[in-house]
């Protein structure tokens, strides 16, 4: 069957052509972390894409939206902007708009941020007693936009299981695949 | 070359790549739009009072309550890459503790196909008009409408109208109840 053709590629490959190949997915592998590191220096931000992860920003965003997010200082955070940060002490990322600012002369900002979706603000999300965000919270503001590519992402999270197979398949196939 | 598998796998990344390259061209295509326009605002009644903010830190601080009139017609701000309309109304002053205050009092989504033409007059604010403070009196505050536009793909631009207003807050605090006008907001 054709299917399995590479398993007769397998026998013949030498000792070169697996080092070719080995050497091929640890490129493939760099180039990805390297342009993933560049991002983060370009846009000033730790997670430059982020997937949109609930309703909270319909009907602007739904889930499996990507955001492209840039993290520049000298822009100040004013209100109307959609920013994602995280709440001290969790890990998930929320995309919510500023509502209010206040900024004192020697710069330091306060602000309150309320989801489109939601009928009240986020200091129900906040940390117990926090009823402000500073700019250590944010990770960036949303700039750029691109509908259900995420989605790949979500899914994956949910059942972890894909993402393994994924990957197995992914790194399989760049082993074993030849040029003709 | 022409197994099941191997024009399964062809068509597969031929569409995405094609889906990929559209995408990016819509990105693209609206890259350099302004999207910028004229409004009216108006305010009536403004007053100042002072209350306990339940909401934030339960201090007393200063609380304006105002109504607004929103005159405006963005029908033509609808391109093909425009897929929602974020509208706020964001009221800026300064204090002597806070050198910047903004404070969103109002907003609205309009989508592709509703009406994106509006002539309010004398609505409520849609949130409250607290001050981190108490420093609302006699003060200067300048009305502006921005809008937020959401692309199908591309860039998040957030665009503030010509056509802003300024107004001033009373001397005192008012204490009669009849001016309060609340339909909805933070609780």
């Amino acid at each position: 069957m054709e299917l399995f053709s590479f398993v007769d590629d397998l026998k013949r490959m030498d000792k070169r052509q697996a080092i070719y190949q080995i050497l091929n997915f640890g490129m493939i592998i760099s180039t990805a972390l390297m342009i993933w590191k560049g991002l983060m220096v370009v846009t000033g931000s730790e997670s430059p894409i982020v997937v949109v992860l609930s309703g909270s920003m319909e009907p602007a965003f739904f889930r499996g939206d990507l955001l492209l997010l840039t993290n520049y200082q000298e822009e100040p955070i004013r209100a109307g902007d959609i920013v994602v940060f995280r709440i001290e002490g969790r890990d998930i990322p929320i995309v919510h708009r500023v509502i209010k600012v206040h900024e004192k002369d020697d710069g330091y900002v306060k602000f309150l941020t309320k989801g489109d979706n939601n009928q009240v603000d986020d200091r129900g999300l906040y940390s117990p007693g926090q009823l402000w965000l500073e700019k250590k919270d944010v990770i960036g503001r949303a700039r750029g936009f691109l509908p259900y590519i995420g989605m790949v992402t979500i899914l994956m999270n949910d059942h972890p299981q894909l993402k393994y197979l994924v990957l197995a398949l992914l790194g399989f196939f760049v082993l074993i695949h030849r040029e003709n | 070359m022409h197994s099941f598998f191997s024009r399964l796998n062809t068509l597969f990344a031929f569409t995405l790549t094609v889906l990929a390259v559209l995408t990016i061209g819509v990105f693209f295509s609206t890259f350099f739009e302004k999207y910028q326009d004229t409004v009216a605002i108006g305010v009536n009644k403004p007053i100042v009072k002072h209350m306990t903010d339940f909401s934030a830190n339960r201090k007393k601080n200063d609380l304006g309550v105002l109504q607004l009139n929103l005159d405006m017609n963005l029908d033509h701000l609808f391109d093909w890459n425009v897929k929602q309309l974020f509208l706020y109304l964001v009221a800026e002053y300064m204090t002597p503790t806070n050198s910047l205050n903004q404070v969103v009092l109002w907003d609205k989504i309009i989508r592709r196909g509703e009406n994106a033409r509006f002539n309010l007059h004398d609505i409520a604010t849609k949130y409250y008009f607290w001050d981190d403070g108490e420093h609302l009196k006699s003060n200067n505050v300048t009305l502006t409408l921005g809008w937020n536009i959401i692309s199908n793909a591309g860039r998040l631009i957030h665009v503030r109208a010509n056509g802003s207003t300024s107004f001033v807050f009373p001397d005192n605090y008012a204490t009669s109840r009849s001016a309060s006008s609340k339909s909805s907001g933070q609780e």
